[in-house]
């Protein structure tokens, strides 16, 4: 009796203090909205948000709602994410091999970028790219093409836009290249098992990437042309590039510090993984006579992903959450867009503020399961 | 391409290959050094593409002219292991030579030969290269930000004594270290914020009240993050033993705060609590800016410290369990003089990088409105008198953080490397 009352006296003081604490501020909010005259409820996000966002990805105007407005800030914010996880990953995977390179300079020059990049606020980086680095472009009249067709200005980065004809055929047959390459390698793993035949799945699979989506070019009347970016007058001192697609300056300069300050955290993982692996695994597989590249591909770098994976996800989170610090340049983000603008003119601040934070937890929450249960997948199965 | 074979010395004509080696690779280094120091370019009598590429080409061959397997010359065995055991390293290294080379007199010349510091205005800048003067100018704002020049030397009492009693610890008679951690854990926290409140502060004393709006850069980094710092602690440490309890409704209300936390990014959390932390307080009751910015990084960075501590708990083995339960230990009795001081001293390093990240983080305080380092920069550089010198702002303040980082990082390394060969 006296124990049962240890235990469940503790649990309810907890739960009590919590739900006082929640009681408490709940209380407060409500008679301070009642003396704003502030009313709770989301239904000011079907109403005509007016405002302009600059650069959005999906039709938007002012004349849109704010649910549209939040829509456009998620994906601006999951766009630079995406940019910045794909260069912070090739960074990342190059300098955590180059640290373990045998070469004395590679390895240094590695490690102090690392401790380089790792050790500046990340504020400070995004402060330093868009206000010191990319503000020392030339003016759009003045740029100079790079690589012919592209215009790294001031006002951002101008690159062809792709103008497809019929572009649902062309995906339409990517998919059924995807497909196909998932039958085939089942069924010469499926061959491997039985006859102990090995049949050329990459070899295959790569004339397929080519060759399939090539002939829908020829016989399935795909286009494919390029919008080039052009100068354009618009008065005496303002020119802009008409045409193509223009990445604003902003988008630039938080990939840029977001890739470089993230890929230092990959690149440490991608070295703790490599490094996990016993030397003897190495002895061992060379010792059943498989050359280095068999070694790399089928005993060490499943391992190595087995220790690299985890911590690296946990990385890309973190750039999704700190691509939120896209508000201090001004890039129309989540929180830029609906916890900024859209907060100053509904004044819902319970409400927007929720909404960001739960938008931010269920990516994580996601993540985080998605994670859990490829842990449970890939672990070790001792029998 | 390592298989790739020149024509390779042997024991006659060794040192033929040796010295021809060294010679081509001096010559490409030579050649590249002039370049970029003095813009000469000795080998323009070539064609353009072929003048860019000799040095690379003529170094590679001198590199490889010079790899053995074993000379028993001591440099030259160094040299061959350490930066030209193949091919392809070989061309990776003269590239990395070649780019520091070229890297090296733009650099020195924008920050040392060509950049000015005398003078107080922007007149005093005429060089091409850096402005220091701008950072002299801007010194104390910097550090100090708009709190009033000659009320500094509180702001550096301040900081003096704080820092003074932290170390006070080590100074402890040996039958009074029983009371360390009660010491560190509540005693110093309300000093140093007395410290802090009555110096920086003032109101009372006979000190002039400086109210925290002026509060501002470096000095306002070092604040909140020591703040949150010393807060976060045992706010962390009661959530940790919260998860790791053997109490349903307190694990799962741990765990839901912790997740819930981990999962929001601190600038969400910092305009939670301008926008929305004040509707949620009585209405006659005012919170001043820094003291609700503190709340919200500590209540952030409690859920981070708190999952340190578990990993600290999680390491220690169970035996230390089985065994404080066998003398008769009730849960707080193992735990305060058992299980935490095993577990904190293992996770030293770990809260040393919480802490880092938390410096690290301090920069964001600008989204309310609060100026440390890179918030008065921002303000530096929309200065009329002083337009166009945001470079030299974001260089200075980069070293400072990095050498603050860099000096905290090596030292968790230092301390990891301690506790791991002591268990």
């Amino acid at each position: 009796m006296n124990n049962k009352i240890k235990k469940i006296l503790p649990q309810i003081i907890t739960v009590l203090f919590v739900l006082g604490i929640f009681g408490f501020f709940t209380f407060n909010a409500q008679i301070n909205m009642d003396n704003r005259g502030i009313d709770f409820g989301f239904g000011f996000l079907n109403q005509e948000s007016s405002f302009d966002v600059q650069f959005s990805l999906i039709e938007y105007s002012g004349s849109h709602s704010y649910a549209r407005a939040y829509l456009v800030g998620l994906l601006n914010t999951l766009l630079v994410s995406f940019i910045s996880i794909i260069f912070c990953t090739i960074l990342g995977v190059v300098i955590g091999v180059a640290r373990l390179s045998s070469n004395f300079l590679i390895r240094n020059s590695a490690a102090w970028y690392v401790e380089f990049f790792r050790n500046i606020p990340l504020l400070l980086q995004i402060f330093f790219w868009y206000y010191a680095a990319l503000r020392a472009l030339p003016l759009p009249e003045k740029a100079e093409p790079w690589f012919g067709v592209t215009y790294m200005t001031i006002k951002g980065y101008y690159i062809p836009a792709f103008i497809w004809n019929n572009l649902d055929i062309f995906l339409y047959s990517i998919l059924a290249v995807v497909i196909s390459i998932i039958l085939i390698t089942t069924y010469a793993k499926k061959v491997q098992d039985n006859q102990g035949k090995q049949i050329p799945v990459f070899l295959i699979s790569l004339g397929l990437i080519f060759i399939i989506p090539g002939l829908t070019f020829l016989i399935g009347g795909v286009t494919l042309d390029f919008g080039i970016p052009v100068l354009k007058k618009l008065s005496k001192t303002s020119y802009i590039y008409e045409g193509g697609i223009g990445l604003p300056p902003e988008l630039i300069a938080l990939v840029l510090a977001l890739s470089l300050y993230t890929s230092t955290f990959v690149a440490e993982c991608v070295r703790a993984g490599i490094q996990g692996i016993s030397k003897g695994q190495k002895e061992a597989a060379a010792s059943v006579g498989l050359t280095p590249n068999q070694i790399l591909k089928l005993v060490v770098m499943p391992q190595a992903l087995r220790i690299i994976i985890p911590p690296t996800t946990n990385q890309y989170l973190n750039l999704t959450k700190n691509s939120s610090l896209a508000a201090a340049i001004a890039y129309p983000d989540l929180v830029l867009v609906f916890a900024g603008t859209a907060l100053m003119q509904t004044g819902k601040a319970i409400e927007i503020v929720s909404i960001t934070m739960l938008t931010y937890l269920s990516i994580s929450l996601a993540i985080a399961a998605i994670m859990n249960w490829y842990n449970k997948k890939i672990e070790i199965k001792e029998k | 391409m390592s298989s790739l074979q020149l024509i390779k010395s042997n024991k006659q004509n060794f040192y033929y290959f040796l010295y021809l080696g060294l010679f081509l690779f001096s010559i490409s280094i030579l050649d590249v050094t002039l370049n970029a120091f003095l813009k000469i370019n000795i080998t323009a009598f070539l064609p353009n593409i072929l003048s860019i590429f000799l040095p690379l080409i003529i170094g590679f061959i001198g590199l490889n002219f010079i790899r053995t397997e074993y000379s028993g010359i001591k440099s030259l065995d160094l040299i061959n292991k350490n930066i030209n055991t193949n091919n392809f390293n070989s061309i990776l290294t003269l590239l990395i030579i070649f780019a520091l080379i070229k890297a090296t007199p733009p650099s020195l010349s924008w920050m040392i030969f060509d950049a000015n510091i005398s003078g107080d205005s922007k007149e005093a800048c005429t060089g091409t290269g850096a402005c220091w003067t701008y950072v002299k100018v801007w010194l104390r704002r910097f550090m100090y930000g708009m709190y009033p020049n000659d009320l500094h030397w509180r702001i550096n009492l301040a900081f003096i004594l704080v820092i003074a009693l932290g170390f006070f610890g080590f100074f402890l008679r040996n039958n009074l270290k029983k009371y360390l951690a009660l010491y560190y854990v509540i005693i110093y926290p309300i000093i140093a914020f007395l410290v802090i409140y009555y110096l920086i502060s003032g109101g009372s004393f006979g000190l002039v009240w400086v109210e925290t709006g002026a509060w501002g850069g470096l000095s306002l980094t070092f604040i909140v993050s020591f703040f949150c710092l010393i807060f976060c602690f045992p706010l962390g440490m009661v959530l940790a033993l919260g998860r790791r309890s053997s109490l349903p409704m307190i694990r799962y209300i741990s765990i839901g705060y912790i997740e819930f936390w981990r999962g929001v990014p601190l600038i969400t959390v910092l305009f939670m609590s301008s926008v929305m932390f004040p509707m949620f307080l009585p209405e006659d009751f005012f919170m001043d800016k820094l003291v609700r910015v503190i709340i919200a990084i500590t209540l952030f960075e409690g859920a981070y410290c708190a999952e340190v501590i578990r990993g600290g708990l999680q390491a220690l083995p169970r035996g230390q369990y089985d065994a404080a339960k066998s003398l008769g230990m009730g849960y707080w009795k193992m735990h305060i003089f058992v299980i935490l001081p095993q577990a904190l001293k293992l996770v030293i390093p770990g809260i040393c990088n919480t802490f880092l990240a938390l410096v690290k983080d301090t920069p964001l305080i600008f989204v309310v409105g609060l100026a440390e380092l890179a918030g008065m920069l921002a303000l530096a550089k929309t200065n009329p008198k002083w337009l166009g010198f945001a470079m030299e702002g974001y260089v200075f303040a980069a070293i400072i953080f990095w050498i603050i980082c860099y000096a905290m990082s090596k030292y968790s390394y230092n301390l990891e490397a301690k506790y791991k060969t002591e268990r």
